[in-house]
């Protein structure tokens, strides 16, 4: 077996370059699927049908489809329907961040119905409204508990986004991809790939337990 | 202050309220007394509207409790205080009395915290208002509940069993909160296990049973002369 550690070398910074996009799309991903996941997962439990049923057939959409086809729905067949092609990486982010909304919704919906409901009872009777008893006491409640799924499903999405590498966009599964092209260093190329997700995904998951750490030991909760 | 007709309450097939009229007097200070499963907190949520009522009418201050009232405003003359407290735990005690004036009566940072300070020493914890709640006792809790529900000057304050989680040697501070409350002239519906409290406190005692009201009557008669046979078993069984 031949390992040629000078490829590893001199793609590093190439490769590095992609997992700094991997990142950004990943973090952008999750920021709007943390906000479109908030949404869907308190529509969840709204006492409103007609919403209840919407946010269920999304969540059951998303989870129950693959993302790579999600993928391939916002790339490929939603600029047939608009007659508009689409930038790789707008369809990136939006199928990265609708995907993650669905499992963060229902991240959510467990975190508020875990919490007492004594609580929302206390909120109302002082006088304030559904909404405003969500926004200052469940939620704010809610969010120390969904840290640690939150985490999880950070990771998980930054190792899925691997899967836009399909449409062309150069995050770091296409770098590699290419410089193999050029190079046919597959084995020093898909080793150094796996240990910079690796990195990362490592990296995210310490982050998250100091988190945890940090707000139980603030509030005693 | 608070006008009950005909109110019936069922829980799907469960029928736990059967027809409760009821009136409460301003200034007037009633316990309910009867049996776990008789309803008495059912009556009391619904005079808030925690609980919806399936069939009569319930008013507080005038004002009709149904889908078509402005349910928020309505409840913030009415405090409740309830069995477990209910604290929100992610906040400073301070906070805790400090957030629905702020949130519902517009009322500024500095007056709401001076509100929180003078209910704080009112019922004995000036010294607690940086606490958070599980730092604290159960009777302190509950102390603190109190004055979160004071803190939106009530007309009426619900109690609902304020002192069964607690353990026994915390019951008396709660109660004494609770009467100083009422020798101030506050409207009070008490649902309580403490049997002493209810004939020292209340002007009347209502026992309530399988959803009706059997017997009510100044205490020292509902205690000593019970006219009907079901107060007289559970009296027995409690005193």
């Amino acid at each position: 077996m031949d390992f040629n550690f000078d490829l590893v070398v001199n793609s590093f910074p190439l490769l590095l370059l992609g997992a700094g996009v991997t990142i950004k799309i990943t973090a952008i991903s999750v920021m709007l699927g943390v906000i479109i996941g908030m949404f869907m997962g308190i529509s969840r439990i709204c006492n409103v049908k007609i919403i209840r049923i919407i946010a269920a057939v999304y969540v059951d959409f998303i989870r129950g489809t693959p993302l790579l086809i999600q993928i391939f729905l916002v790339y490929f067949a939603l600029p047939i329907i608009s007659g508009q092609r689409i930038d790789p990486y707008i369809a990136a982010i939006s199928a990265c961040g609708i995907n993650s909304g669905a499992y963060v919704a229902e991240i959510f919906r467990a975190g508020i119905q875990a919490i007492d409901v004594g609580q929302m009872e206390a909120g109302r009777s002082l006088g304030m409204s559904w909404a405003q008893t969500m926004r200052y006491i469940i939620i704010p409640q809610a969010f120390k508990q969904v840290i640690p799924p939150l985490g999880n499903e950070f990771i998980a999405l930054l190792k899925d986004s691997s899967l836009v590498s399909v449409i062309g966009f150069e995050e770091l599964t296409r770098r590699g991809q290419l410089i193999i092209a050029q190079t046919y260093g597959s084995l020093e190329i898909w080793t150094s790939v796996a240990i910079i997700y690796l990195a990362m995904t490592l990296t995210i998951s310490r982050f998250v337990a100091y988190l945890e750490r940090r707000f139980r030991t603030d509030d005693r909760h | 202050m608070i006008d009950i007709e005909g109110l019936y309450k069922s829980f799907g097939k469960v029928h736990v309220l059967k027809g409760i009229d009821l009136h409460v007097d301003d200034r007037e200070v009633v316990a309910i007394i009867g049996p776990s499963g008789s309803g008495k907190s059912t009556l009391l949520r619904c005079m808030n509207y925690l609980e919806q009522p399936t069939k009569g009418t319930v008013s507080v201050d005038g004002i009709k409790l149904d889908s078509t009232a402005n349910i928020n405003k309505v409840r913030t003359e009415i405090g409740m205080v309830f069995q477990r407290f209910n604290l929100f735990p992610h906040m400073t005690v301070q906070k805790n009395i400090m957030l629905a004036p702020m949130k519902v009566r517009g009322m500024d940072k500095v007056e709401a915290a001076e509100t929180a300070e003078k209910l704080l020493h009112c019922v004995g914890l000036a010294d607690k208002a940086e606490a958070y709640p599980q730092q604290l006792s159960g009777g302190q809790q509950q102390r603190v509940a109190i004055a979160r529900a004071l803190a939106m000057h009530p007309k009426v304050m619900l109690f609902d069993e304020p002192t069964s989680a607690l353990d026994p040697e915390m019951v008396g501070e709660v109660l004494d909160v609770m009467r100083s409350l009422a020798d101030s002239g506050m409207t009070m519906v008490i649902v309580t296990h403490e049997m002493g409290f209810a004939r020292e406190v209340s002007d009347r005692v209502l026992f309530v049973d399988d959803g009706r009201i059997i017997e009510q009557g100044k205490p020292a008669d509902v205690f000593e002369h019970p006219q009907e046979e079901r107060t007289r078993a559970f009296l027995s069984k409690v005193l």
